[in-house]
């Protein structure tokens, strides 16, 4: 059943069932809520009717090009906020160029607003990215006009500079990218900024409705659950288990990979069940992949 | 058979008014010379009205309040010739250069596309107009009458075949001897020799021209004279010397003022580029790669030498694709200049365009959606004005053993990446054909790469102090949970910058949780860091 959008309704609870233009002809439409009499108080002329409420298609998913994943989540929404958090060493960087990798063999444009410079090529490559869609952004760097006030002798001061310049320049970035529209994937990488916190809601508020109606897939990588209820889908990443060979001597060791346990704590693609015991169990679900090391083979 | 001509009168103004529109509704007049001995060449009618003539001094000129005064300016009526030329060439690949203000055209043929001649002849005024000219029109069947009709009659003029002679006997003999901008320095004393013999003949009109016997005016004038009465009685029949225009397209202008601001020089910026589209549409051509220069004022005008050598400022936009849209290059222009400013006043202006075929604007039906061209790219100008000129792009990995080595590309929409197209097609050297079976893991590198002081036992690393990734226990040492290694490696020996490092696999407690990183020994400098995070 598609979800019912408009501003109106959402500040009032209460709507028009019937297709009835409200105080027409006919029969008078069957209120839900207070019983106020929509006539003759002024306030309520603006309730618009549920049949003229605008419906919002289910958003059309996109595989992430993990079978896994794919299987309990049904891919990465269209049109759609989606955030990926979870600590370091957690797989939040495979699934993120396992889903660029899937994105630019399927011929789509992706672009990569790297709010810490972290994103390596090579391990792109090996993932199957193609770099002649790939529009990658390198924050961090001053641009030339950008104004550098003197922090000299304060490390800590001047790490939080540093770290607000990536920020508002990943910030910007996101926001020209969104409103020039054309791409399949849009990743926001904020791992490892330390103010990412104190984007405020009303931006990513933003960024939703930029992406909203759009073929998009705005994926954003973090820390920690920044943008709220904007996000559409709420995955959290954490390493099950490491392979370590422990047995094997340390020169014959190799590293192989990461066991990693996806656990989608929001939903907003589904309607969610009414009993809290289906809701423990469908709603909240946990899914395991393997990333691989590429020298493993 | 079918000739037009396009005569352009009073060429300095027209240079100057295309240049400068403002100045349409003001007295107008055009100074040539060395100061202090300069000279009116032309005014406009205003100018003509209020009682400015040509050959007036400075002296004599500045006594009209309101006249506005412009040096003669060669630059201009170069690229107006240019225009002229081009707004030719789109109506017909027969173009004659006769002068800098004078274009003949030969149109047979033509009629079918463009309409009758009367309709024909409305199309070029149009299209002279959007060109921020005004030009006289002349259609006849020789291309001598045109050229009569052209200088003698304003406006549009259609002489049908047959009638050359009824139509241009009311033009003065002088309009046989109009001389071009290119002979004003020619000696004419000939031909105010022959108009002085004709004056007392009585004939001042080419109507008693062409009505004088052939024979006698032949006995008295020899064969000048019986070309004269021709061209009168619009019987020349001649080929036009065919000229080929350049496809080049260039706009300049010589500033009487310095600019300094960014806001006037976008102001003249947006008219030369807009002049400059219209110039490549006339002739079907989209930019694919703009030119700006600017001549910058010398920092000491009294020094001749820094006059002789003037410095240049030049950018260059190289689009992605062939583009025509004046108000995206004026935005890109803005950006670049944002961010490249020129550092001193501006004199000259020189905007010039490669030209290049349009590409199609219809995409296939399969094709995926994609950033429009023109949008990305003053979105990727913005973005690079944001994070630095080579910090957007995509990457491309070098042919090489060293770790993390990359270039940054330009990020393009051509053709072969909208299409569908196998993955090897694509890149046949830096991805693997098909995606991997597996997520790979991949490492979050650290730029540049953490410094880590290391306790190595039986030279394992077993220790690490490294305040940048465990700031919950400050200068504390962390144990290594788990390590492999090392994995040695070198290369570039032969060059300045040789490597050699060992590489470790290790996991860290962080804070809370078991964190993967890659260690590197540098095996030059003995210095230990970390490169990254695996994740």
């Amino acid at each position: 059943m598609p979800a019912i959008t408009s501003a109106a309704a959402s500040r009032r609870h209460f709507a028009f069932p019937s297709d009835a233009e409200p105080g027409g002809q006919g029969t008078p439409p069957q209120r839900i809520g207070p019983s106020t009499d929509r006539l003759s108080d002024p306030r309520l002329a603006e309730v618009v009717p549920a049949s003229r409420l605008q419906s919002r298609q289910p958003a059309t998913m996109a595989p992430t090009g993990i079978a896994e994943l794919d299987r309990s989540t049904g891919g990465l929404p269209r049109g759609c906020l989606t955030e990926i958090y979870g600590p370091a060493s957690s797989g939040r960087t495979s699934l993120l160029l396992a889903a660029l990798a899937s994105a630019t063999r399927r011929g789509e444009f992706c672009a990569l607003v790297d709010a810490g410079d972290t994103f390596d090529p090579p391990s792109a490559a090996d993932a199957g990215v193609l770099f002649q869609r790939l529009l990658w952004i390198r924050c961090g760097k001053a641009s030339s006009k950008s104004a550098q006030p003197n922090l000299r002798g304060n490390p800590s001061a001047r790490t939080k500079n540093k770290s607000y310049h990536h920020l508002d320049q990943a910030l910007r970035t996101l926001d020209l990218l969104l409103s020039s529209g054309g791409y399949g994937l849009i990743a926001f990488d904020l791992a490892g900024v330390c103010l990412a916190r104190q984007v405020p809601l009303t931006t990513w508020f933003r960024f939703r409705r930029a992406v909203e109606a759009t073929p998009t897939i705005l994926l954003a990588i973090e820390d920690q659950p920044l943008a709220g209820s904007c996000s559409s889908l709420l995955l959290h990443l954490s390493a099950g288990r490491i392979e370590p060979q422990a047995s094997a001597p340390v020169h014959a060791r190799l590293f192989l990979g990461i066991h990693v346990r996806v656990q989608s704590e929001r939903s907003r693609l589904q309607r969610k069940p009414a009993s809290p015991a289906a809701l423990h169990t469908s709603f909240f679900q946990t899914s395991f992949f393997q990333t691989r090391t590429a020298w493993a083979g | 058979m079918l000739f037009g001509c396009i005569f352009v009168p009073n060429f300095p103004v027209a240079a100057v008014l295309r240049a400068e529109p403002q100045l349409r509704h003001q007295p107008l007049a055009i100074l040539h010379g060395k100061p202090p001995l300069e000279k009116i060449l032309a005014v406009n009618l205003l100018a003509e009205s209020s009682g400015i003539a040509p050959g007036m001094t400075r002296a004599q000129a500045e006594i009209c309040s309101g006249l506005i005064l412009r040096p003669r300016s060669t630059l201009r009526e170069t690229t107006t010739h240019a225009a002229l030329l081009d707004a030719a060439q789109s109506f017909s690949p027969l173009v004659e250069d006769a002068a800098r203000d004078t274009i003949l055209l030969d149109l047979t043929g033509s009629e079918s596309l463009f309409g009758p001649p009367q309709i024909f002849a409305g199309k070029i005024a149009n299209l002279l107009t959007q060109f921020s000219l005004e030009a006289r029109i002349a259609l006849a069947s020789n291309p001598d009458a045109a050229l009569l009709a052209a200088r003698g009659f304003p406006g549009i003029t259609v002489i049908p075949p047959g009638k050359e002679a009824d139509c241009l006997g009311s033009l003065p003999v002088e309009v046989l001897f109009v001389r071009t901008l290119e002979d004003a320095n020619k000696n004419s004393a000939h031909e105010n020799s022959l108009l002085d013999i004709l004056d007392r003949w009585g004939v001042r009109t080419l109507r008693s021209l062409a009505a004088l016997p052939e024979i006698s005016l032949s006995e008295r004038l020899g064969q000048q004279g019986l070309s004269l009465r021709r061209l009168a009685r619009g019987l020349s029949h001649r080929t036009l010397a065919l000229f080929e225009p350049p496809l080049h397209f260039e706009e300049a202008i010589e500033l009487e003022h310095p600019v300094v601001l960014l806001e006037p020089l976008s102001f003249l910026l947006n008219r030369m580029l807009d002049q400059l589209c219209e110039r490549m549409a006339a002739r079907a051509r989209a930019a694919q790669e703009l030119r700006l220069t600017l001549e910058l004022e010398s920092h000491s005008p009294h020094n001749q030498q820094s006059i002789n050598n003037p410095q240049y400022f030049r950018r260059t936009l190289r689009l992605p694709l062939p583009i025509l849209d004046a108000k995206l290059f004026l935005k890109l222009l803005q950006l670049d200049l944002n961010a490249h400013p020129p550092g001193a006043p501006i004199v000259k202006i020189f905007l010039a365009a490669d030209p290049a075929p349009p590409r199609p604007a219809q995409g296939s039906l399969f094709q995926l959606p994609a950033p429009e061209p023109e949008k990305l790219e003053l979105t990727l100008s913005r973005i690079r004005g944001l994070v630095g000129e080579q910090q957007a792009g995509s990457p491309r990995l070098l042919d090489t053993h060293r770790d993390g080595t990359f270039q940054m590309q330009p990020f393009e929409i051509s053709e072969s990446a909208t299409a569908r197209k196998t993955s090897a097609q694509l890149s046949p050297d830096s991805s693997p054909d098909r995606i991997a079976p597996f997520p790979m893991t991949a490492l979050r590198r650290f730029r540049p790469p953490v410094g880590a002081g290391v306790t190595l036992e039986q030279g394992q690393p077993v220790r690490l102090i490294c305040p940048a990734l465990n700031s919950a226990a400050g200068g504390q040492p962390c144990q290594v949970l788990w390590k492999a290694g090392p994995w040695r490696s070198s290369g570039d020996w032969w060059e300045h910058d040789a490597w050699a490092r060992d590489e470790w696999d290790i996991a860290l407690q962080n804070e809370t949780r078991i964190a993967l990183y890659r260690l590197v020994h540098d095996l030059l400098d003995g210095g230990w860091f970390v490169e990254g995070v695996y994740d």
